[in-house]
C-alpha cells in the first residue's frame, strides 16, 4: 500500500511521481496532464481563480485530504447489485474485477489496451487532468456496425480513503446498439473521479443511465465526452442520490446531420449534500435536437447546481435545442442555481430553455389530503410526480425500475 | 350526523364566515344557495379541513367526531367527501393510481383490506359504467385536460367509489350540460339512504329538480339568513336574491 502523507493536489501529484512508470498508456500525455493539474489545480481548493465553469462548485474539502490508491479486496456495497445485472463489469477502486464481472462481448480492460481517445480536454479540465494523470484501468467498449449488444451494467464500488480515477471508452460502429446502466456505490470517504469517452456512429443508439448512489461522505466528480454522428443517438439519464459533492459534466457534440442528445438527469438531495449537473451541448452540424430536462429534489440544506449551454455554430440549421431545470424545495434552506447559456451562430434555429423553482403546491396537497390519502403518502406521490417528466423519457424496463427503487428508497429516508 | 354551531372562518384577516349554524340529521340533503362571495365554498373547504382558511369560533360535529380537530384525511376516512368546485390538475398522477391510493388509504384507516390493481379496476369500471363515462377517464392523469365536465364527472367517479357518509358538493352542477347534470345527481342518489347526508351548494334549481332537498338554506355575507323547504329554491330562482336579503335586513 502506498503511504501518501501529502494532501490534496500535491498529494496526487506525489502518487503520479511514484506510480508513473507502472502506469499504462501514452507516458507524454500523462506527464502533460500532470503540468496542467498542477497549474489547474483542484478548483476552490487552490490558491488563485475558480473557472467559470467551476462557478457554483467548490472541492476544497478534498484539498485537505489523502488516499490512497490501492485496492482492498473485498466485496462490499454492491453485492445485491450483481444479482440484477446480468451482463456486468465491475470495477472497484478504479481496478476492475474480473472474479465479480461476467463475460461482455467488444469489451477490453484499459489496463490491457489504453485508449485515451481524442475528445478530452486535460488541458482545461482539471479533473480530466487528475484522471488522464492517474488512470490505471477502464472499460472499453466496442460495438460493431448494426449489432444490438443489448443491456451492460458498468459497476464502480470505492472503498473507505481511495481515489479512483477509471478511463471509460465507448464506441459504437455505424447503426449499432448499446445500454449501459452505470452505478456506483461505496462505503465510507472516498474520491470517485471518472472519465467517459462516446462516440456514436451513424445511425448508432447509446442509451446511457447513471445512477450515482454513493454514500453521503464520498466526492463523485464525473466527465463525459459523446461525439455523435449523422442520425445517431446519445441518450442519457443521470440520477444523483448520494455524495458529499456531486459533479456529473457532459460535453456532447452533435457532429453529423440530424444527431441526436438527450442528456436528462434528476438530483435527489438532503442535509448538506452538493450536486452539480454541467452540460455542453455543441449542435455543430444541421438538423440536430437536443433535449435536456433537469429536475432537483432539494430537502434540508442541500445545495442543487444546473450549468447547462447550448453553442449552435454557424451553419447548424434547422438546430432544435431545449432545456429545463425545475427545482421542488421542501426546505427553506435549499438551494438551487441555474445557469443556462445560449451561444448560436446561426439563423434557422429553435431553442429555448427555462428554469422553475417552487415548493410542493398546497392546493394538490389538500386535493389528495381531502381524499384521505395521509400528509407524508400524498407529498410522496406528488414528489415523484414532479420527477415523472424527467423519468419518462428512461424506457429501458430494468433502468426504469432500478432508477424508481431508488428513488423510493431515497423517499423513504426523508424523515416525516 | 353533522352539527355546525357558531362557525367562523377568516382567510387571512378577513372574516368570510360569520357565525353558522346548521344541522343536516342523517339521511338528509340540504342545499345551501346564495350570491356570489356570501362564504359557501369557504364553508365547503373549512369542513374538509384546508389549512389556509383559519377557524376563528364555533364547532363541527360529525356523528361523534370533533371535525375541527381532525386533519383533512382523518376527516375523509371519517366518511367526509369534499365535490371541489375547481378540482385541482395532478400532472404526472395517473387517475386509476390516485383514487387506488385514497381508496386504501381510507379502507386502512378502517381496518379493511387493500384493494390490489386488479380489484379496483373491476370496481371502477363497474362504477364508470353505471355512471355512463368513458374507461379512458382512469388511464389519463388526474383532471390534466380533462374538460370542466370531466372535471365534475370525475369528481364524482371518487365520490361513488369512496363512498362517503357526508358529501359536500361545491357547485359541482355549474357549467354542465343537461346530461352531466343527471350524472352528478345520479351519483349522489345512488349513495341515497338513511346512513348519507349531503349538503349541496349550487347557484341553481336545475339540479335540485333531480335530487330533491329536503332543505334549503340561504347563505349571504357569512351568515344563513333564511331556511326552507324545497319551494324556498324555486322562490329564490323566480325572484332572485335582491328581493330576500332586502327582506331578510
Amino acid at each position: 500500500m502506498n503511504a501518501i502523507v501529502e494532501t490534496g493536489t500535491a498529494g496526487f501529484l506525489a502518487r503520479y511521481a511514484a506510480a508513473r512508470d507502472a502506469l499504462p498508456g501514452d507516458s507524454t500525455l500523462r506527464a502533460a496532464a500532470a503540468d496542467a493539474f498542477r497549474t489547474l489545480g483542484l478548483p476552490g481548493a487552490s490558491r488563485g481563480r475558480r473557472s467559470e465553469a467551476w462557478k457554483y462548485t467548490t472541492l476544497q474539502p478534498l484539498g485537505g485530504m489523502s488516499f490512497r490508491s490501492a485496492t482492498v479486496s473485498r466485496v462490499s456495497a454492491m453485492t445485491e447489485l450483481l444479482a440484477d445485472a446480468a451482463a456486468r463489469l465491475v470495477f472497484q477502486d478504479g481496478k476492475f474485477r474480473e472474479d465479480l464481472s461476467t463475460s461482455v462481448p467488444g469489451f477490453a480492460r484499459f489496463a490491457d489496451q489504453p485508449d485515451f481517445g481524442e475528445l478530452s480536454w486535460p488541458d482545461r479540465d482539471p479533473m480530466v487532468a487528475l484522471n488522464t494523470m492517474l488512470a490505471e484501468d477502464g472499460a472499453i467498449l466496442t460495438v460493431p456496425e448494426g449489432h444490438d449488444a443489448g443491456m451492460v451494467f458498468l459497476i464502480h464500488d470505492g472503498t473507505d480513503a481511495s481515489s479512483a480515477h477509471p478511463r471509460h471508452m465507448i464506441r459504437l460502429a455505424q447503426g449499432a446498439r448499446l445500454t449501459v446502466m452505470e452505478m456506483s456505490v461505496g462505503q465510507g470517504c472516498y474520491l470517485y473521479n471518472p472519465v467517459t469517452e462516446i462516440h456514436v456512429a451513424d445511425g448508432a443508439v447509446l442509451t446511457h443511465v447513471r445512477l450515482q448512489t454513493d454514500t453521503t461522505e464520498a466526492f463523485h466528480l464525473a466527465t463525459i465526452y459523446a461525439a455523435v454522428a449523422a442520425g445517431g443517438t446519445y441518450d442519457s439519464f443521470t440520477l444523483n442520490i448520494g455524495g458529499r459533492i456531486t459533479r456529473a459534466e457532459i460535453h456532447t457534440a452533435l457532429d453529423g446531420p440530424g444527431a441526436i442528445a438527450h442528456l436528462n438527469g434528476a438530483q435527489l438531495l438532503t442535509g448538506s449534500q452538493h450536486a452539480d449537473f454541467t452540460s455542453v451541448v455543441r449542435h455543430a452540424a444541421p438538423k440536430g435536437t437536443s433535449r435536456q430536462t433537469i429536475k432537483n429534489v432539494l430537502a434540508g440544506s442541500s445545495r442543487g447546481v444546473f450549468q447547462g449551454r447550448i453553442e449552435v455554430a454557424r451553419g447548424a440549421q434547422g438546430t432544435d435545442g431545449y432545456q429545463m431545470n425545475r427545482a421542488l424545495l421542501l426546505s427553506p434552506d435549499a438551494e438551487i442555481d441555474t445557469k443556462p447559456e445560449l451561444e448560436i451562430f446561426a439563423d434557422d434555429v429553435k431553442c429555448s430553455h427555462g428554469a422553475t423553482v417552487g415548493e410542493l403546491d398546497a392546493e394538490q396537497l389538500f386535493y389528495l389530503r381531502s381524499r384521505g390519502i395521509p400528509d407524508r403518502e400524498a407529498r410522496s406521490i406528488l414528489v415523484r410526480a414532479f420527477l415523472a417528466e424527467a423519468l419518462d423519457p428512461v424506457t429501458n424496463d430494468i433502468a426504469r425500475g432500478l432508477l424508481e427503487a431508488a428513488v423510493a428508497r431515497w423517499w423513504e429516508g426523508q424523515a416525516a | 350526523m353533522l352539527e355546525i354551531h357558531g362557525l367562523t372562518a377568516a382567510i387571512g384577516d378577513k372574516p368570510i364566515l360569520k357565525g353558522i349554524d346548521l344541522s343536516v340529521p342523517a339521511g338528509e340533503i340540504h342545499a345551501i344557495m346564495g350570491p356570489n362571495g356570501s362564504g359557501k365554498s369557504t364553508l365547503g373547504y373549512v369542513l374538509a379541513g384546508r389549512e389556509d382558511y383559519v377557524v376563528t369560533g364555533g364547532t363541527v360535529t360529525f356523528e361523534s367526531h370533533d371535525m375541527l380537530s381532525m386533519a383533512p384525511e382523518a376527516r375523509a376516512a371519517a366518511g367526509l367527501f369534499l365535490a371541489f368546485q375547481a378540482p385541482v390538475e395532478l400532472p404526472g398522477v395517473n387517475n386509476a393510481n390516485f383514487i387506488r391510493t385514497a381508496l386504501n388509504a381510507v379502507r386502512r384507516a378502517h381496518g379493511e383490506t387493500e384493494l390490489d390493481a386488479v380489484q379496483f379496476l373491476r370496481l371502477a369500471r363497474a362504477e364508470l359504467k353505471r355512471l355512463a363515462m368513458p374507461d379512458d377517464m382512469l388511464k389519463r392523469n388526474v383532471n390534466v385536460g380533462f374538460s370542466g365536465g370531466e372535471k365534475k364527472r370525475n369528481e364524482v367517479l371518487q365520490m361513488a367509489l369512496l363512498r362517503p357518509r357526508f358529501a359536500v358538493l361545491d357547485e359541482t352542477d355549474s357549467g354542465l350540460d343537461i346530461d352531466a347534470l343527471k350524472i352528478v345527481a345520479d351519483g349522489v342518489n345512488a349513495l341515497r339512504g338513511p346512513a348519507f347526508s349531503a349538503l349541496v351548494i349550487t347557484h341553481h334549481q336545475r339540479l335540485l329538480d333531480h335530487l330533491v332537498p329536503n332543505r334549503v338554506h340561504v347563505l349571504a355575507g357569512g351568515r344563513i339568513v333564511r331556511s326552507g323547504g324545497p319551494e324556498l329554491a324555486r322562490e329564490l330562482e323566480k325572484n332572485g336574491y335582491g328581493a330576500m336579503l332586502a327582506e331578510a335586513a
